[in-house]
Parts: C-alpha cells; structure tokens; sequence
C-alpha cells in the first residue's frame, strides 16, 4: 500500500475551478440579463440547471470549457514547474553550495520589498533566508536591455533562447508529479521526455553558431561533440530497464515499483529498480543525467574559465535569464526521471490517509514523496558539481565512449540474463 | 584545418590581471600562444627616480599587491646594499616572519584563483577564508591587510606586537590542520584535479632555465634553485627548512608546479615557526638609514614568485639614479607559448594558472 495523490487528477480537479469561475460569471450575466435581456440565453448556456432543464448535454463536455480546462492545467503546471519549483531548486542549491562554501548565501528578507507592509523602518532587510532573491533577479533581468550582436545571425539568435525554454517545458506535458498530478499520460512518455530533452544541444548550437562569437562557437560545439557521449548510455541505461519494466509509460513503472521486494524485519526493502541488477544502469544514467543538466563535471559547454560564460556569452536581458534559469528546470526534469525510473517515483513509506466527511485525505501524498524525492537527489547533484572540477572535452567523451556506453550494454546484457533466467520477471 | 585567434584577455574570467593571452586554436587543439603584456604598464621604474630612498617603499608595495612585503623588502634590501648599512639581527627576524606569512597569503591567494580556473568555486572561498588568518596576523604586524608599507630601509617600520607569536602559532596550528585535512583533499587529492593537471603545460628543466623561469616553477622542473637556500639572504641560512623541488617524474606539468607552490605553503610555516622560536626577544629592528647615498647595489629575493631582483644606483642625491627591477612573471610569461602548444584550450587555463600571474609586477 502507498499514499494517494493530493490532485486525484489534474483535469478534474481544473475542471472543478473552471465550473466555480463560470458560475461566477454566470452570477453576473443574469444580474446583466435584468438590463440586456438578449443575454439571458447566453447566461442560461452556462448554467448548469437550466442546461438539464432545456435538455442540453453537461456543461464540462462542452468544446469550449474543455478548451479552458486544458489551458488551466497547462498553466498550473507551468506554474507548479517554474514559478515553484524553479525558484525553490535555484533558492536551496544557492543556500546550499554557499554553506559548502563557508557562508550565508543570499539573505534577503521579506521586508527589504520597497512597498507597504513591508517597508517599515528598523526591519532587518538583509537577515531573512534569501528566497526572494532570485525574484528580485528575475526582475532585473527583464528590466535589462536585449542586446543582439551586430554581426550575428539575429533570426537564429532569437530562436535558440525559444527552442530551449520551450523544449524544457515540454518535458513538464509528459512528466507526473503523482500518480493523479500530470498534464498528459503517454504511453511512451519516457520516450517523450528524452526527446525533449535532447532538443536543446541543439539550442545550444545554434545559439552558439548565430552569435558570432568565438567563445559561444567553441561552447555551441562543444555541446554539439558532447551530445552523443552522454546521450547514447543514458538511451542505453533506459533499454536495459525497459526490459523489466515492459513499459515506457512512467505511471506504469512507478507502479511497478509500489510493493515490498523484501522484509528484513521491521525494514521493508521496497521493489525499486535500484535494487536490481539495474544499479549499473543507474549509475550510467546518473552519471550521463549530469552531463545533460549540464552540471560542473560536465559543464564544459559553457565552461567560464575559458569561454567566458560560453554558448550564453552574447545574451543578455530575460533572454540570458532563459537559458540560464531553465537550467534549474531541467534539474528538476532530470532528478524526477532518476526517481521515477530508479527511485520508486512517488511511493512513499508512509500510506495514512485521512477521512475528512468520507474524502481520503493523504496525510502525506504522493507529490509530497516525489517533490521530497527530486529534492534530494539534486542537492546530491549539487554537492558533487560544487566540490569537484571541470573535465574536459576529451575527458568526457573518452568516459562517455569508453566507460559509460561499454556500462550501459552490460547492464542491457544483465536485464536480458535477469529476465531470461526468470530471476525477474517483466513488470 | 582552419585555426584562429582567441583572445583571452584583457576582460576575460581567466585571466587573474589585466593581460591578454592570444591563443591560435585548431578545434579544441592549441597551436600557438602570444602573451600580449603592457595593460598595467605604470613606469615604476622611472617613478622611482623622483621620489625618495625611503619613500619609494610605497610604491614598491604596489608592484604586486597580493605580495607586497616580499617586493618591499626587496628593494629596501637593494639600497641597504648601496648605503652599507645593515639591519639589526631583530629586525632581520621580523623580516623574515613578514616574508613568509606574505608567501603563505600570496600563495593562498594563488590557490583560490586556481580552483574557479578549473571550475572548483568552493576552492576559492575556503583558500581565501585561511588566508584572511594570515591577512590579519600582516595587519596585527603592520597595520594594514594590503599594500602594508612595512619594510623600511635599516629595518621594519615597528617592532612585533606583545601578543604577536602566540596569535602566529594559534593560526598556523589551525591552518597547517587545514592543509592537512581539507585542502589536501579538495585540491590534491581530487582525481579530478589529476586528470586536468598532470601532463599538460610541460617544460623542460633546459627550456625554462632558458626562458629565464625561477622560483617555484623552475623548482617543478627539478632543478633545485631557491635563493634563499643558494644565496641567503637575511638570516635564511639559520633557518632549517627544505626547497620544495619536483624529484618525480612528470617534471614540468601543472601538478609539478601546483604541488611545490602548495608544500611551500607548509614548509612556510614552519619557516615562521623556527623564526619564532630562534629571534632575540628584543633589541633594535631599524637602524637610522642616511639621506643620501651614493654607488650600486642589488638585491635578488626568493618572491612568492620567482626570483625578484632590484638594481638601484645612487649619485650622491636622496633619491635613486636608477632602478631596475626584474620580474619573475615577466620571465616566466614569455615561457607560456611552449607550455601551451599541443594541449587543449582548456588546459590553457590549467597551465596558466598553475605559473601564478601577477600583472602587477609582470608590467611594473
């Protein structure tokens, strides 16, 4: 048994606040109809009573308000995904490698804000816990000029920052939170999600070609050199867990992941896929993971020593924000993929529910695990890329093609000998 | 192959002063270097021919500001050569701890540059944490964190405060507890750190001899040239301690250079710690320097660098004829070109890094 999910599913639960916002409107359409009596019919196609009444279909399976629903769900993930999360991820590996380092870090406080209530005289404004800031640079950001390189290739220059940021939020459509919090259920959505992924080398690319720059060149070519070091084992490490998983459908192999594999005691070892041959295969996916979230091992790319601050050299105002911001959301991407596929996903330890009126209501649910979960794993990535060096470009393509790829083809030999041998069995 | 130019400098996050390092790349591949040098260029040694013997110790300090006493001393060293007067055996002490914790800070200041250089930020903050011991046992000695104006012709400017050598000893037991815990592993151990230095930015002991390449970077070479050990100067040669010379194989790489500046670091301390236990407890450290001199001295220093030389003539004024200073990054940096052909780009920065710029003193 595992928790629930706190959204039992994201489209009902949208569809529910889209109903509450159009009776709302409903309200004042008939207080309107008094006045402009024509828009009694348009008020009475949005009422739910008089649609039974006049025998008309309900109201949520109406093209429009489906329309709607989908547009809010997208927009709470959005929302969820980078105006929480992103913010969250950048506030604690901030605070985290500054404690690394030996200091406070950022420590705005909520009243260093110029406005009433906050403003108030004798307020500490610099001894809070920072989370603010990023805020505060994301304004400043899109306050600063946009400026384009004489010389570059503007039209490609402006798609890059556009390819990334978008490819990034597309791997948010496939990506659960729980098994009730997503916006799409594919069944080949881990498939979707590396396609998304690998979108944005070629971002980089272009971003580094357009530029007219030496430095963006050498960093958009290296990412280019990169790609297939890391790209392939992380595929690799993927085939060998589909052979036990069966399935490429994330909800399904999370569930897959739900029960007990063994008891040793009091301590239950859950039947995640880390325990199980795949733990070479976890280990290549981690190591390549890093790679693609572009974290400081493998940051060569945009290695500042050297290139500056590489590909993203030339951008400036929002555009740099972009591309350097959504590298934090694909952290996150990358993390809940290691927990999905390796870590169990959203079960938890703990299954209590609460029945409030006859609604269960998980005490801990499932997002709770999950978002517990990303967390954890990125502050692991975190510590790594802060307390070691940068390699380089021939260091990691000769990891890359001598030990990761050759590791990832004798996990796929261990999955098919677990799976052949009957040692496991699919799914 | 199409190869070109990429200037790394004047503005550029590697480059540790205002300097440009021109390098041809063919891919990632370098195939040529041009260290372009002159951006801090200030005429020091013309400046110094219109100010006084004991004024232009100010401006000495500024040669290289992360090593100021070690360029003081020297010149002050120079002119006491020209005048004939000697320090007394205190003040000679106290120039000798003053020299070893400006090594020890211009060193530590050396390993936090070196860690952003390959990507290690959390390098830099803890070096430059320690280093603030030794920045305030400077300002408990002279009164200043930078540019500290200590030395003086005939002496120091003060004698050491009451309370001096139990803070020294308190903050070289903690930081020798550092080198040997937390430093060794982030930055020595780190095999991370191996795979970028060892092999890269390699010269042999006959080239650098060549190129005019001393102190520690000469000493990775495995030749074992220390001037205080070979021409001792100051009470040096009372003093036990060992140069820090490469005997391995793999002479002449980054690691090499990397591992004798970072064993100077320990070996720096136990200089101060000797100096501490063996200097007379009091006595006079500044004898009455004259106005005016006339005839030629030199003096050449181990710097935190290599070897720093002054040459002063005096006429018979109260200011020098002439001065001429010798820079051990000069030297050093006309050597760059062939530490860089044939690595990567990237290890441009791992070798340059390593060699330890100051353009301070580099354009004087």
């Amino acid at each position: 048994m595992t928790s629930a999910p706190l959204i039992p599913n994201l489209f009902d639960v949208c569809v529910v606040l889209v109903l509450a916002i159009v009776w709302v409107i409903d309200q004042i359409l008939y207080a309107l109809a008094g006045l402009i009596p024509p828009l009694n019919g348009l008020a009475q196609w949005f009422d739910p009573i008089a649609r039974q009444r006049l025998g008309m279909g309900l109201l949520q399976s109406e093209l429009l308000i489906v329309l709607i629903t989908w547009l809010i769900a997208v927009t709470v993930m959005v929302i969820w995904a980078t105006l929480i999360n992103l913010l969250t991820m950048m506030w604690v590996e901030r605070k985290f490698y500054s404690r690394l380092q030996d200091r406070y870090g950022i420590m705005i406080s909520i009243w260093s804000l110029p406005f009433w209530p906050f403003n108030r005289a004798h307020r500490p404004t610099h001894r809070g816990t920072g989370y603010l800031q990023n805020i505060a640079d994301g304004v400043k950001l899109l306050q600063k000029e946009n400026i384009t390189p004489r010389n570059a290739d503007s039209a490609m220059f402006h798609i890059s920052p556009v390819l990334i940021a978008s490819s990034t939020l597309m791997i948010f459509a496939a990506l659960p939170w729980s098994s009730g919090f997503y916006v799409a259920n594919l069944d080949l959505g881990i498939l979707f999600i590396f396609a998304a992924f690998s979108l944005a080398p070629l971002g980089i690319l272009i971003a580094g070609w357009s530029a007219n720059n030496k430095y963006t060149l050498v960093g958009g070519l290296r990412a280019a050199a990169m790609l297939m070091a890391y790209e392939i084992p992380m595929i690799l490490s993927v085939i060998a867990l589909v052979f036990f998983t069966g399935s490429l459908n994330p909800l399904i192999i999370v569930r897959q992941q739900e029960r007990t594999l063994v008891s040793l005691g009091p301590l239950a070892i859950p039947a995640w896929y880390i325990f199980s041959p795949q733990i070479l295969g976890f280990v290549v996916f981690s190591v390549s993971m890093m790679a693609e979230m572009e974290r400081i091992p493998f940051d060569i790319p945009e290695a500042e020593a050297e290139l500056v601050e590489g590909w993203t050299t030339e951008y400036s105002g929002m555009r740099f924000g972009l591309v350097f911001g959504f590298k934090w959301l694909r952290m996150i991407a990358g993390a809940a993929l290691i927990a999905i596929l390796y870590l169990g996903g959203w079960s938890g330890p703990v299954f209590t529910t609460l029945s409030v009126g006859g609604v269960p209501v998980p005490i801990v649910p499932e997002e709770a695990w999950f978002v517990l979960k990303i967390y954890l794993i990125s502050v692991v990535f975190i510590w790594i890329s802060w307390s070691v060096r940068r390699v380089r470009i021939d260091q990691i393509l000769n990891i890359g093609w001598r030990k990761l790829i050759p590791y990832s083809l004798v996990a796929i030999i261990l999955a098919a000998a677990a799976i052949a041998s009957g040692l496991w069995a699919v799914g | 192959m199409t190869e070109f130019w990429i200037n790394m400098g004047p503005q550029h996050p590697m480059t540790h002063g205002l300097w440009n390092m021109k390098v041809q790349v063919d891919g990632e591949t370098v195939t040529d270097a041009k260290p372009e040098i002159g951006y801090l260029h200030r005429g020091y040694e013309k400046i110094m021919e219109v100010r006084e013997f004991q004024k232009n110790v100010v401006l000495t300090d500024r040669l290289c500001y992360v090593s100021s006493i070690t360029w003081s001393h020297a010149y002050c060293l120079a002119v006491e050569k020209m005048m004939g007067i000697e320090t007394p055996e205190r003040g000679q002490w106290i120039r000798v701890v003053a020299l070893e914790l400006q090594r020890i800070a211009s060193h530590l200041m050396w390993l936090a540059a070196y860690g952003p250089d390959l990507g290690l930020l959390t390098g830099l903050l803890w070096a430059l944490r320690e280093r603030e011991l030794f920045l305030d046992l400077i300002q408990l000695m002279s009164g200043a964190r930078m540019n500290q104006n200590y030395p003086r012709v005939g002496g120091v400017r003060n004698d050491l405060p009451d309370n001096f050598e139990a803070m020294c000893r308190r903050s070289i037991e903690h930081f020798l507890e550092k080198v040997d815990n937390e430093y060794q592993r982030v930055f020595q151990e780190s095999k991370v750190f191996h795979m970028r230095t060892e092999g890269v930015g390699k010269i042999s002991a006959a080239e650098a001899i060549d190129w005019g390449v001393t102190g520690p970077n000469l000493r990775a070479c495995g030749v074992n040239v220390d001037l205080r050990r070979l021409d001792p100067y100051e009470v040096y040669e009372e003093i036990d301690f060992e140069p820090q010379v490469w005997h391995d194989g793999g002479a002449g790489d980054s690691y090499a250079r990397f591992v004798c500046r970072f064993n100077e670091l320990r070996e720096s301390c136990q200089i101060i710690l000797q100096a501490l236990e063996k200097m007379p407890k009091t006595g006079p450290y500044r004898v009455k320097a004259p106005r005016r001199a006339e005839g030629e001295g030199y003096a050449k220093t181990e710097d935190s660098r290599g070897e720093a030389l002054f040459y002063v003539i005096g006429d018979g004024d109260d200011r020098p004829y002439r001065v001429k200073i010798r820079s051990p990054v000069f030297c050093t940096m006309a050597a760059t070109p062939i530490m860089l052909r044939g690595n990567k780009l990237a290890d441009s920065v791992a070798i340059l890094g390593s060699v330890d710029v100051c353009v301070g003193e580099m354009d004087k």
